[in-house]
């Protein structure tokens, strides 16, 4: 074949174009984990990918050949560029973490979908050299594997965050599950001892590995819920850059490995703090032994104690200290503009208002700071819930605003309790408590909450934003 | 051990590359504050999306009609991974910014 060299250092501008990019996703990967500069270093490391991508149309050889299919690759970019902008930028504020998920899986779809079209044509002389086990063979495997579990997850968790799909828990589910991972570890280890001369002769393989992933990614994120979620979902972000970083090694290409394996290691080290957060193990949330009813104490000890608006009203504007409490049901509601709105008002009135931000409060960890960042409360009034707990006693009102489980006594009084040992906003050390809620359901992990019957706690039943409506007009008229 | 040490020495760089990057991703993110965990995991979602690389290079050597068709579907949704994550961060983070 006659090689069009039309530009001799084109592979010499890639390369650099290579180490420019995978630089700046470093840069801004750092620059993301500071308040101050994180939009920077998101648009940075736009930028480097960006970069990336032209220089790979304009310049990647195969074997001495161009990158073909120029008009058709470009518009599938056009197609992509627009439905991803259009659904990221019309989509709500509370349905961030779905979103997060779904584009996601879209990786992960994009990797399997690369090693099914590389399978077939790994070079015949690689084979006939070291046989089908050789790294190119396992890259091609795991990018497949990975990639399907993480894109067949990524829905599934899409879907159960977005409330289309219920959680699924069967006793014998983890035997179920370690018994499929075997057999794709078997399928892997199948392929590379066959003896063949072309890779193409195992493709029936590929698509049965192809299905069981499928099942094993959909199986895994099933029976997971709960305040486990977002563990998922990081989870399934560095699966989905470890397989980008299979493609890497697939094409020996270095912004492929760094951006992907960064992102694996990232996503890896992001899951295990949030475990840690709630004091569990990446095993038992894998496993899945949260929720599910248990043994967790049943008997309901105590009455539940109701608080008019008007006595809301005026406990709130005769205190001195002020602490909010914000949970899931805070966005649900889309009551976040409307309670800054309350901390406003008590302000004025010379109460000091702080929001005690738990790190896995709502979907996603730093999810109660978006939604609030969005209503434009001040960053100076969100505290972290341990910084904040030595404070508590000392405060006169606590709000719990459709939070629940990371206020509940038991993760600390019960050890029978699936969420014992998780650090909570300790709300019950506070003067009074008063409790928003839609009902009296259980919270996320389903389990009761003393807290609900302590002495110092008042109930405000109803929806969240309709309540703080009313109690905002209420102080207003005081 | 002759195909390991094959494996090995081929690719040794890549295996260098992905040891340093292993522990270039545990140093840059294990400062951060539990508040941008949300906009970190979508800043490192849309990151890798580099296997949009793999699509374009895959769907511009494809030469059947279905590893067009695939290619195709491969660019589209790498493209999705990278627009849609790097936007939704943006959205995120401008956020934290318009206070004051």
């Amino acid at each position: 074949m006659t090689v069009p060299t039309q530009f001799p250092y084109g592979i010499t501008i890639l390369e650099i174009t290579y180490i420019v990019a995978s630089v700046l996703f470093v840069i801004g990967l750092k620059m993301l984990s500071h308040p101050l500069t994180a939009r920077r270093g998101n648009i940075l490391a736009a930028f480097g990918m960006g970069f990336a991508i032209i220089a790979t149309i304009l310049f990647h050889r195969k074997d001495g050949e161009p990158i073909g299919n120029i008009p058709l690759i470009l518009a599938a970019i056009a197609i992509g560029t627009v439905i991803g902008w259009v659904i990221a930028k019309k989509v709500k504020m509370t349905a961030m973490p779905q979103l997060v998920s779904f584009f996601n899986g879209m990786g992960g779809a994009a990797a399997a979908l690369i090693s099914m079209m590389e399978f077939p044509h790994v070079s015949p002389e690689l084979i006939a050299r070291s046989g089908m086990a050789n790294g190119h063979v396992l890259a091609i495997l795991l990018g497949l594997m990975i990639g399907t579990v993480s894109w067949a997850g990524s829905m599934i968790a899409f879907g159960k965050l977005d409330g289309r799909i219920g959680d699924l828990r069967v006793k014998s589910m983890k035997y179920v599950n370690i018994a499929i991972l075997v057999i794709l570890l078997g399928f892997i280890v199948y392929i590379m001892t066959r003896n063949v001369q072309e890779s193409r002769e195992l493709m029936p393989f590929i698509y049965l590995m192809f299905g069981i992933s499928v099942i094993y990614g959909v199986l895994f994120v099933m029976p997971i819920g709960g305040a486990d979620m977002p563990v998922v979902i990081s989870l399934l972000n560095s699966f989905t850059g470890v397989a980008a970083a299979m493609g890497g090694f697939l094409y020996n290409n270095q912004a492929m490995l760094t951006g992907g394996i960064l992102v694996g290691s990232a996503g890896t080290i992001l899951t295990i703090l949030m475990c840690r957060a709630m004091n569990r193990s990446l095993i038992n949330v894998i496993v899945g032994v949260f929720g599910g009813g248990g043994s967790a104490a049943a008997s309901e000890v105590g009455t539940i104690k109701e608080i008019t608006l008007s006595d809301a009203a005026i406990l709130l504007s005769y205190s001195k200290k002020v602490v909010i409490v914000p949970g899931y049901g805070l966005a649900v509601a889309q009551a976040q503009h409307i309670c800054h709105e309350l901390d406003k008002l008590l302000e004025e009135k010379g109460v000091e208002v702080k929001y005690a931000i738990h790190p896995v409060a709502g979907r996603m960890p730093g999810h109660m700071n978006v939604l609030l960042a969005e209503a434009d409360v001040p960053y100076e009034q969100l505290i972290e819930s341990d910084e904040i707990n030595p404070d508590l006693p000392n405060t006169d009102v606590l709000i719990v605003i459709g939070a629940n489980d990371v206020v509940n006594p038991a993760a600390e009084d019960d050890p029978s309790s699936p969420i014992y040992g998780m650090p909570i906003v300790k709300a019950r050390d506070a003067r009074n408590i008063i409790v928003m809620k839609r009902g009296m359901g259980k919270g996320y992990a389903a389990i009761e909450n003393m807290l609900f019957y302590n002495d110092k706690t008042r109930m405000l039943f109803g929806d969240a934003k309709n309540t703080l409506q009313n109690l905002v007009s209420e102080i207003k008229n005081l | 051990m002759e195909q390991f040490s094959d494996f090995f020495l081929q690719h040794r760089e890549a295996i260098f590359i992905v040891i340093l990057s292993i522990f270039l991703g545990i140093e840059v993110i294990s400062h951060v504050p539990a508040i941008l965990h949300t906009p970190l995991m979508s800043g490192a979602n849309a990151i890798h999306g580099v296997v949009i690389i793999g699509a374009i290079i895959v769907m511009g050597h494809a030469d059947t009609t279905g590893s067009m068709v695939l290619g195709f579907l491969a660019v589209v949704l790498g493209t999705l991974n990278v627009v849609g994550g790097f936007v939704v961060t943006d959205r995120m983070l401008e956020m934290f910014k318009k206070k004051k």
